[in-house]
């Protein structure tokens, strides 16, 4: 039953907040966790569970429209597993036992608004669900309420505000010109007249919201605050799938098969995503601290995604989500490799962090695997996705397009070397000041990303066969 | 027509009056004028519902947490205000223009359909529409409310310890 990927962690959340002092203990920790294991296992063996008889009783009371396929299965997946990382990483980060008993219950909340977003199939409640997650982050991010991370809140809200007005603005004129604001309602009425002015104008405003939400180049001024300066779970999460389900989600879904885009829009967003790979990658090749190089980079890659989804043929769909999923997760990796950084140096500056030599080797190995994963490195996951976008960049016969995408990508390696060489190669007499380990969480946290980074490059054409090729059939 | 012209118009007006104006009690007062306004225009397109709505929460209930919130706050001097208003006058000058233009684009360039109130008024009433049809969004709602309980409690409230 779909909806129990919404209801399940909706009862934990209901049930944490029970007058009973035993439950905000380690028990929410182990009880949310065994939440996101059960959404990741149940994505893998889809469809069925065992007790989902029991649970078929309970939705039939509540009978949601909502519908799970390929693309929202991988979603459910990717969802899962970053949040069960994120949480791992607040428990080792998070000191006081309060503290991580709200992140708890704030990251209930943002995993039941992203799952419903993946699963509805209308553009209202898509709406409601992606505000909802954005709530949800917001409270996350201020978390430390120190005056950084209240400034990049109050940047990622103002921002996300003008986003929601222009997304509601375009749903009410769908609403205007269809009556429906289904999926399918709207698909149809593109069929029938696709010239239509509103329906034009209403799609520009969709657009311009959701590439605020995806943070691409010219609507990236809250990104870098917001990710660097969010506690180390916090920007583990938002980075890793946050704002990925809130902007990249929306515009895979109703940009390919929702939407019926002419020539001009492919262009715009191909362009903003051509602008923002470049633009992105020079500035990440300035940046002093880890995290803002972080984010920098993560503009860039999601200017690939929206590459692809602007090229629009069904290989380039593919790639799109192909990339997605591979951003998340090796994203995620490179914002728990910072994490572990902040954890043991209490910064991640790299004028602060410098020539840690082999003092931490799980950190060293790992971020160079997601490093080098970003950059598109054979045989990992990140260059099947870009060669995917590439590939089909050249066969849909948009060679500049292309080409400039692929010297980029040479880019992204440039500057992940140049960190990589300055903060873990060169040998230096640099030692901790607290002296204090790594957490296992954190250690256990990076070794499974990079396990993942590492099975899907290597059995890349084998998922390609069981999970993904069905995702192309969503283009419409 | 007229009467629904008259009253856009002055939504409109309002609007920017809310914008523009640098006193912030005039500012809750202009919001609040324009969701009255904007209640009477629903009322006048068949949604009672909607109109009640936004005139007892957006009119009402909103105007009164900003104004006991401004009531915390401190006047500034009059130099300061002066100041203010006219970096306000130059920062915001192009805001009326683009709205009359963009108003003017959208009452002439675009053809929008003609308002269909019968299909609204058709529309099952209120309790069916929000229980039975959208009650995903009302679940939603719902955790929105918790998750700004949350937020209250995890960022207003004081850590004794």
């Amino acid at each position: 039953m779909i909806s129990s990927f919404i209801l399940v962690p909706f009862f934990l959340l209901v049930m944490l907040n029970l007058p009973f002092a035993f439950l905000r203990g380690r028990i929410a920790f182990w009880l949310t966790g065994a939440v996101l294991l059960r959404q990741v296992a149940l994505t893998i063996i889809h469809p069925w569970f065992f007790w989902s008889t029991f649970l078929e009783s309970v939705g039939k009371f509540f009978a949601f429209n909502l519908s799970l396929d390929a693309l929202s299965l991988l979603m459910l997946f990717t969802i899962g597993v970053v949040a069960l990382v994120s949480l791992i990483v607040a428990q080792s980060t998070i000191t006081t036992q309060k503290r991580r008993f709200n992140f708890v219950n704030l990251l209930l909340i943002a995993v039941i608004g992203m799952n419903t977003a993946v699963l509805t199939t209308d553009i209202f409640s898509l709406y409601v669900f992606i505000e909802l997650t954005a709530v949800a982050v917001f409270v996350l991010m201020a978390l430390e309420q120190n005056q950084f991370a209240v400034e990049g809140t109050f940047k990622y809200l103002a921002l996300s505000m003008l986003a929601s007005v222009f997304i509601l603005a375009s749903i009410a004129f769908f609403m205007l010109v269809t009556g429906d604001i289904s999926f399918a309602g709207i698909h149809d009425a593109f069929s029938v007249e696709a010239n239509d002015m509103v329906l034009r104008l209403a799609t520009a405003l969709f657009l311009c919201g959701v590439l605020i939400k995806c943070g691409l180049i010219p609507f990236h001024g809250w990104v870098p605050d917001a990710y660097s300066e969010a506690p180390a779970a916090v920007s583990v999460l938002v980075a890793g799938i946050v704002t990925k389900i809130a902007g990249v989600y929306a515009l895979l879904r109703l940009f390919s098969s929702v939407f019926v885009l002419n020539d001009s829009f492919r262009n715009v967003i191909m362009s903003i995503g051509i602008v923002s790979i470049v633009v992105a990658a020079f500035a990440a090749l300035r940046q002093g601290n880890i995290k803002r190089m972080l984010s920098y980079s993560s503009i860039s890659q999601i200017g690939y995604i929206a590459l692809a989804i602007g090229c629009g043929t069904p290989l380039a769909f593919l790639g799109a989500v192909v990339h997605f999923f591979n951003h998340a997760i090796f994203k995620s990796l490179l914002f728990v490799n910072a994490a572990s950084l902040e954890k043991k140096f209490g910064s991640t500056d790299t004028r602060i962090i410098t020539g840690l030599g082999g003092q931490l080797p799980v950190t060293s190995f790992t971020s160079l695997v997601g490093m080098l994963s970003t950059a598109g490195l054979p045989p990992l996951s990140g260059f099947w996705s870009k060669f995917i976008i590439i590939f089909a960049l050249f066969s849909s016969g948009r060679y500049a397009y292309g080409s400039i995408a692929l010297l980029a990508s040479a880019m992204t390696l440039a500057y992940f070397l140049f960190l990589e060489r300055s903060v873990f190669f060169i040998k230096s007499e640099m030692i901790s000041e607290e002296g204090s380990g790594i957490p296992f969480g954190i250690k256990f946290s990076e070794i499974l990303l990079a396990a993942i980074v590492v099975a899907v490059g290597a059995g890349f054409p084998f998922i390609l066969n069981v999970a993904l090729l069905h995702v192309k059939e969503l283009l419409r | 027509m007229t009467i629904n012209s008259i009253l856009l118009v002055s939504l409109l007006l309002v609007a920017i009056w809310t914008v523009m104006t640098i006193r912030l009690i005039r500012s809750i007062v202009g919001l609040a004028l324009t969701s009255a306004l904007l209640s009477v225009i629903m009322y006048r397109l068949d949604a009672p519902l909607a109109a009640v709505f936004e005139l007892s929460v957006c009119a009402g209930l909103i105007s009164v947490i900003f104004i006991t919130t401004v009531s915390f706050t401190q006047r500034v001097s009059r130099e300061r205000l002066l100041a203010r208003r006219k970096e306000r006058l130059k920062k915001l000058f192009y805001l009326p223009f683009i709205i009359i233009v963009a108003a003017f684009f959208l009452a002439h360039y675009l053809k929008l359909p003609p308002l269909d109130l019968g299909a609204v008024t058709k529309n099952p009433e209120a309790r069916v529409l929000l229980w039975n049809l959208r009650h995903l969004d009302l679940l939603g709602q719902v955790i929105v409310l918790l998750a700004g309980v949350f937020g209250v409690v995890v960022l207003f409230k004081e850590d004794r310890s």
